[in-house]
C-alpha cells in the first residue's frame, strides 16, 4: 500500500477550490504568453515583407515602407527626457518623506503625490494640448532664439520648435512617472536601518552627510530598480504622449520639434490601418512588449534583490 | 600649572558650522522644491479641469444623447454614451478581474507559499503591471475583436487584464498581513483549508482587498489606450455591453482633445471633469473603506 493512501482524502470542495485558485494564478502566465504569441502572429508580415528593413528609418505607409527606427528613437528619447526631470525630483521627494518631515505630515504629501497618480493619462494629454503645449511653445521660441549659433545647444535646443515636440511629451511623461518612483524609491529608502542613521548622526553629520552615508548607500540598488520601472512606464504610456508629441516620424536632435513614439503612433494610426500597416503597427506593439517586459523583469529583480537583502543581515 | 590654560567655550554639538551646514540646508531646500515641481502641474491641471469644465456640466450634459458632431455646442446633446459605457465597461471589467485577483492572490499566499511556482506567478503578475496599456487593447483585438466584432464586452477583456495584476498584488499584499493564529484556531476547530480561506483569512484582509479594488478600478476607469481598437467610438447610446460598437469618456476626451472646434473641447474638458471625479470618488472610497475597515496594517 503506496503511503499516500494512508492519509485522509481531502473533500472534493476543497481540492477544487485550490485548483479554481491556481487556475487563477496561471491565468496571468497564459494571458503574458497569449499576449505575445497573438501579437506575434499579427506581426508576422510585417516582419516577412520588410526584413531587416523593419529597423529601417523610412516609415512610409503609402509607399508600404514601414521602419520603425523613428519611433524607437522618439520613444527612446522621450523616456530618457522624462526620466532625467521626474527622477531627481521623486528622489528628493522620497527623501523629504523619509528624512525631514515629521511623520504626521508626511501622510498628506502621500496622498498629494497619489493624486498625481489618479489623474488619468487622457487628461494629463488633454491639458497638455489645449493649455501646456502652446503655453510652452513661447519658451521654446526664446530658448531656441537664445541658443541660435552656439554649436551643440543649437542643435538640440535651436529651431525648429513647436509646442507639441519630444520634450513637451517628455514632460508630462515626468508628470506621471513620478509618482510610481517616488513611491518606491521611498519604500526602500524607508527601510535603512535606524542604527545606521543614528551612527552617522553620533559621528556629527549632518542631515545631507548622513544621507550620503547611510541612506544611500543602503538604497541604491532598489533606486535604480524604481527608476527602470518608471522608465518601462514612460515607455509604454501611450494616450498622453500621442496626443502632445506632434506626430511626425522624423529622427532629429531637435528636442523642441514634433516627433513620434511607438505607442503613439499605434494609437494614432491603427485605426485606419489594413494589411501589412496594420501588421507594422502591430509589430511595433510586439517591439514594446519585448522592451517593457525586459525593463520590468530586471528591474523587479533589481527591487527584489535589495529588499532581499535590507530583511535578511 | 593652571596660569597657561586658556577657558574653553562648550563646544555646540548640535549644529556643524559653516560650509557643511549651508550644504545641508540647501539639500533640504532644494527637497521641498522637488516638492513644490510636484504640486505646481497637479494643481495646474486640476484647476485648468474645474475652471473649463464645472461650466459645461449640467444635468443635459451627463445624461442628454447622442453625442452631438464636433461642430455644435456643448449645449446640444450630451455625453450620456460615453458615462454609460465607462460605468458599464469598467463595471464589466470589475467583475472579471477582482474575483479571479482575489483567487489568484489566494493561490499565491495560502497555497503556492514559496513553491518556484507561486514565486515565478508573484513576479510575473508584478511584471504584467508594467504591460503597455495600448499593447493589451492589440491582444484582444488580435484575439477577441478580429474574430467577434468590437463591443464593450471586449474593452472590458482589455482593462481587466491591466486591472488583474493590480488587484493580485494589492490582495496579495493583504493576505500577508492576516496572522496565522487566526488560521491555526480555525484549523483547530477542524475547517478545511477552503472554509478557512473563505470564512476566517479573506473577511479579516477584506477592507485592504476592497480598497485595493477601489484603486485598480479608479486606474482602469481612466484608461484609454485599450479601449481604442476594442470598443471603437460611437456617439450613440449603446446599453449592451456584450454586442456592438461603444464609447467611454477617456475615448470621447481623446477624440475631442485634437479638434479645432470651440464644442468639442468644451465637451472634453467636460467629460474630463466627469472623469475625474469619478476617478477620485473611487480613490476617496478607497480611502474610507482603509480607515474604516482595516484590521491589520502595516
Amino acid at each position: 500500500m503506496p503511503a499516500g493512501a494512508m492519509t485522509k482524502k481531502r473533500p472534493l470542495g476543497d481540492r477544487s477550490f485550490q485548483a479554481i485558485a491556481l487556475a487563477a494564478g496561471l491565468l496571468v502566465l497564459v494571458i503574458l504568453v497569449l499576449i505575445a504569441i497573438s501579437t506575434s502572429q499579427q506581426a508576422a508580415s510585417w516582419f516577412s515583407s520588410q526584413g531587416w528593413k523593419i529597423f529601417s528609418t523610412t516609415w512610409n505607409p503609402t509607399n508600404n515602407q514601414f521602419g520603425a527606427l523613428a519611433f524607437i528613437y522618439g520613444t527612446a528619447i522621450t523616456a530618457v527626457i522624462a526620466l532625467a526631470l521626474a527622477v531627481p525630483v521623486s528622489v528628493g521627494v522620497a527623501l523629504l518623506l523619509t528624512e525631514v518631515v515629521p511623520h504626521r505630515w508626511s501622510r498628506p504629501i502621500v496622498y498629494v503625490i497619489d493624486l498625481l497618480a489618479v489623474v488619468p493619462s487622457v487628461v494629463w494629454g488633454l491639458w497638455g494640448i489645449l493649455v501646456f503645449a502652446p503655453w510652452i511653445q513661447h519658451i521654446y521660441t526664446s530658448i531656441g532664439s537664445g541658443v541660435n549659433g552656439i554649436p551643440v545647444l543649437d542643435s538640440l535646443f535651436g529651431a525648429p520648435t513647436s509646442g507639441a515636440s519630444f520634450f513637451t511629451a517628455g514632460i508630462i511623461l515626468a508628470f506621471m512617472i513620478t509618482p510610481i518612483v517616488t513611491s518606491l524609491s521611498r519604500e526602500v529608502i524607508a527601510t535603512t536601518p535606524t542604527i545606521d542613521k543614528e551612527g552617522a548622526y553620533a559621528l556629527g553629520a549632518t542631515r545631507l552627510e548622513m544621507i550620503r552615508g547611510a541612506v544611500w548607500p543602503h538604497s541604491r540598488g532598489g533606486v535604480v530598480g524604481a527608476v527602470l520601472l518608471g522608465l518601462g512606464r514612460a515607455m509604454g504610456e501611450t494616450i498622453a504622449a500621442a496626443l502632445v508629441i506632434g506626430s511626425s516620424a522624423t529622427i532629429t536632435s531637435h528636442l523642441f520639434a514634433p516627433g513620434y513614439n511607438m505607442p503613439s503612433v499605434i494609437a494614432n494610426e491603427f485605426g485606419e490601418a489594413s494589411g501589412v500597416f496594420r501588421s507594422a503597427l502591430m509589430g511595433l506593439g510586439v517591439l514594446l512588449f519585448a522592451f517593457t517586459i525586459i525593463i520590468n523583469v530586471l528591474a523587479r529583480g533589481i527591487v527584489e534583490r535589495s529588499s532581499r537583502k535590507m530583511r535578511g543581515a | 600649572m593652571a596660569a597657561g590654560t586658556v577657558p574653553q567655550q562648550a563646544p555646540n554639538l548640535r549644529e556643524p558650522k559653516g560650509w557643511r551646514r549651508t550644504k545641508n540646508r540647501i539639500a533640504t531646500a532644494l527637497m521641498v522644491l522637488a516638492f513644490i515641481l510636484v504640486i505646481i502641474p497637479l494643481g495646474f491641471v486640476l484647476y485648468t479641469v474645474v475652471a473649463r469644465g464645472a461650466s459645461i456640466i449640467s444635468w443635459q450634459f451627463l445624461t442628454g444623447s447622442p453625442i452631438p458632431p464636433n461642430t455644435l455646442p456643448a449645449s446640444i446633446g450630451g455625453m450620456w454614451p460615453a458615462v454609460l459605457g465607462t460605468l458599464t465597461i469598467t463595471g464589466l471589467a470589475t467583475l472579471m478581474a477582482v474575483p479571479l485577483g482575489i483567487l489568484g492572490a489566494v493561490y499565491l499566499n495560502e497555497y503556492g507559499g514559496k513553491n518556484w511556482l507561486a514565486t515565478l506567478i508573484g513576479f510575473m503578475s508584478d511584471v504584467m503591471t508594467g504591460v503597455p496599456s495600448i499593447v493589451m487593447g492589440l491582444f484582444i483585438f488580435s484575439i477577441w475583436v478580429l474574430h467577434f466584432g468590437y463591443s464593450g464586452l471586449a474593452g472590458a477583456f482589455a482593462l481587466g487584464c491591466l486591472m488583474l495584476p493590480i488587484v493580485i498584488r494589492s490582495t496579495y499584499e493583504m493576505l500577508r498581513l492576516v496572522p496565522n493564529s487566526l488560521r491555526e484556531g480555525s484549523y483547530a476547530l477542524g475547517a478545511t483549508k477552503a472554509r478557512v480561506t473563505v470564512t476566517v483569512v479573506l473577511p479579516a484582509a477584506i477592507g485592504g482587498i476592497v480598497s485595493g479594488a477601489l484603486l485598480a478600478v479608479a486606474r482602469a476607469a481612466g484608461e484609454t489606450a485599450p479601449l481604442l481598437f476594442t470598443i471603437l467610438t460611437v456617439t450613440a447610446a449603446n446599453p449592451n455591453v456584450f454586442s456592438g460598437a461603444n464609447t467611454s469618456l477617456p475615448s470621447q476626451i481623446f477624440s475631442n482633445a485634437s479638434q479645432p472646434y470651440v464644442g468639442a473641447q468644451d465637451r472634453g474638458w467636460g467629460a474630463a471633469l466627469t472623469l475625474i471625479a469619478i476617478c477620485f470618488i473611487l480613490m476617496i472610497a478607497a480611502r474610507v473603506v482603509t480607515a474604516r475597515f482595516t484590521r491589520y496594517s502595516r
